[in-house]
């Protein structure tokens, strides 16, 4: 069987891999996806570009499941997502037959890095397109996990992060904000971050929540529009406070 | 009865078909077999077919006369051929009959090894005896083998075989440990061996083997053979001896035994089966698996033990013989 022997992603004189690097650009001009873990919820939101009327929005699921214990949400190349969610939810399976146990959120991450580096050293490929958001809860284990993956096939663990458009400021803010949180909080801080960089509303925002006992579940429009709105009143009310507070020190 | 494998090029040399029937070599050598009369053509074909069978990689193990041109080739083999005899009569087929006169002779596992689990871990006991057909050849063979830290396996029918799958798995439950950062479970071990086992079922592999260890999920015991097979369980026993052993195992089993009443329990069951098994003997080894790893907790000749549990009673003489007096 013939098979390609010319590499296409090779090193520059400056040892730089520019096809993953361009890869990485792909990267960053896919949608928004950000990633928070609290001390027993761990939440997932992707930005939602707005739907034309005529599509089904049910068969554009950004958050999807690898198994009933883990949940990947990725920026980049969509097709690309595809094929790396479909191989990820056969190796869980198959960890599953031969240790009859449940992957681990690390095994699986790092089978899905290792997939991606496989993709920057064969012959006749191009790098994957995206960068994942992986969490879930390991087996025997209440403590949530969050991994992300990037296109050179490297990964690590994460409190909070973010990936795709403008995932910098969403870095800073979360940088700036985060704190171990639980259930709620978790969640509205997620979407705090998200509206940082998306036009709010339950439209253009999907945030799915995985627990240990619930495992993953997606929040309907109006939840979210809820915590939108809860978010915006305290933000306002602590506006109010700043200025109100300052207006108190010039009288005084 | 317990197989030892010999350098099987010293069975190549002997073309007589009688000595299957004494040895019965299980076949892990192909290139090494025993020749008979076939004309050259059938035995190429019959190589040709074996080789794509076979899963390991004997490349090196070729004959140099496969590299020479073909001409070249076929007059050396004809020079060079072995002596031919007749197939017995009504055998078309020659490793069917092979596989057939060792189905008749079935040398069930001779030995016996038991494991068992209870409240506190699990017991793991084995005899020391290997045997071919009425020679006991060893008395001292290790039926315990240690996979890691945790992980007992126990050994029976082919002593190669069991002994480097085991070391073989032990390989494989350290490099998921480094790998994942923690220790393999008992049923992951167990299943990647029983899948091993599977991929070489047929050629000729004969393993019955336990593999007891404490994980995660608290003792763990599973029984392994070489067919394939894969059961989980609480009481097993496995060899020639293990009919005697499971009678005793079996009366005096109790969950919530101490240690050392299951450490005796173990040995007794194998005493037992010593006693009455000719293929099991020598020293029984009894091993405990707890949370903190395995222990071996004693080794006991047979003999021994015994008159341990039926000394010899002083039989009352009825009339003594008295000296006498002198004149």
């Amino acid at each position: 069987m013939a098979r390609y022997d010319r590499a296409i992603t090779v090193f520059s004189p400056d040892g730089h891999l520019f096809q993953v690097e361009y890869a990485l650009e792909a990267v960053r001009k896919g949608n928004a996806a950000v990633g928070v873990r609290g001390s027993d919820t761990v939440v997932l939101g992707v930005e939602k570009k707005s739907t034309p009327k005529l599509q089904d929005s049910r068969t554009v699921r950004k958050i999807v499941s690898l198994d009933t214990h883990i949940a990947l949400a990725c920026a980049g190349l969509k097709a690309d997502a595809r094929v790396l969610i479909n191989r990820a939810r056969i190796e869980c399976q198959s960890h599953r037959l031969t240790v009859e146990d449940p992957v681990t959120v690390e095994y699986i991450t790092r089978y899905i890095a290792g997939l991606q580096q496989k993709y920057t050293q064969s012959g006749g490929v191009r790098p994957f397109g995206l960068s994942t958001l992986i969490v879930g809860f390991d087996p025997y284990s209440e403590k949530p996990a969050l991994y992300q993956t990037d296109p050179s096939g490297t990964f690590s663990a994460w409190k909070a992060n973010a990936t795709g458009r403008n995932s910098n400021s969403m870095r800073e803010f979360l940088e700036k904000n985060y704190k171990e949180t639980s259930g709620k909080e978790t969640i509205k801080l997620a979407i705090r971050a998200l509206l940082e960089v998306v036009e709010s509303g339950g439209k253009n925002i999907e945030i799915a929540v995985m627990t240990h006992k619930d495992g993953l579940r997606q929040l309907e429009e109006a939840e979210i529009d809820e915590y939108v709105a809860e978010i915006e009143a305290e933000k306002a009310a602590a506006e109010a406070a700043k200025k109100g507070g300052f207006c108190f020190i010039i009288l005084y | 009865m317990l197989l030892l494998v010999f350098g099987l090029s010293f069975l190549s040399f002997f073309p007589s078909l009688s000595l299957s029937q004494h040895f019965a070599p299980t076949r892990t050598k192909p290139h090494h077999r025993i020749s008979v009369s076939l004309n050259l053509k059938q035995r190429k074909q019959r190589e040709e077919k074996r080789r794509m069978m076979m899963k390991l990689d004997t490349s090196g193990l070729e004959s140099f006369s496969a590299a020479v041109p073909s001409a070249m080739a076929a007059a050396e083999d004809q020079l060079f051929a072995p002596p031919s005899f007749d197939l017995p009569a009504g055998c078309a087929d020659f490793d069917k009959f092979q596989m057939e006169a060792k189905q008749t002779l079935k040398h069930a596992k001779g030995t016996t090894t038991l494991a068992f689990i209870f409240n506190q871990g699990v017991i793991v006991a084995a005899d020391s005896r290997a045997s071919m057909g009425g020679y006991i050849s060893s008395q001292s063979v290790k039926k315990i083998i240690e996979i890691n830290p945790y992980m007992l396996g126990t050994m029976a029918g082919g002593a190669a075989d069991c002994q480097f799958w085991h070391r073989n798995l032990g390989i494989k439950c350290r490099l998921h440990e480094l790998a994942n950062k923690r220790r393999i479970s008992v049923t992951g071990a167990s299943k990647l061996l029983a899948n091993i086992l599977y991929s070489y079922r047929g050629m000729g592999l004969s393993i019955g083997t336990m593999i007891a260890g404490w994980d995660e999920k608290g003792p763990g015991l599973y029984y392994v053979d070489s067919e394939g097979g894969r059961l989980k369980g609480n009481r097993f026993s496995v060899g020639s001896g293990s009919p005697y052993a499971y009678g005793v195992l079996d009366n005096g089993y109790r969950p919530d035994m101490t240690v050392e009443e299951a450490h005796e329990l173990a040995r007794r069951a194998i005493y037992h089966a010593t006693f009455r098994d000719g293929a099991s003997g020598g020293v029984v080894s009894v091993y405990h698996v707890g949370p903190n790893g395995w222990k071996k907790l004693s080794g006991d000749d047979v003999s021994e033990l015994h008159y341990k549990y039926y000394p010899v009673q002083p039989t009352p003489v009825e009339h003594e013989m008295v000296d006498a007096p002198p004149a």
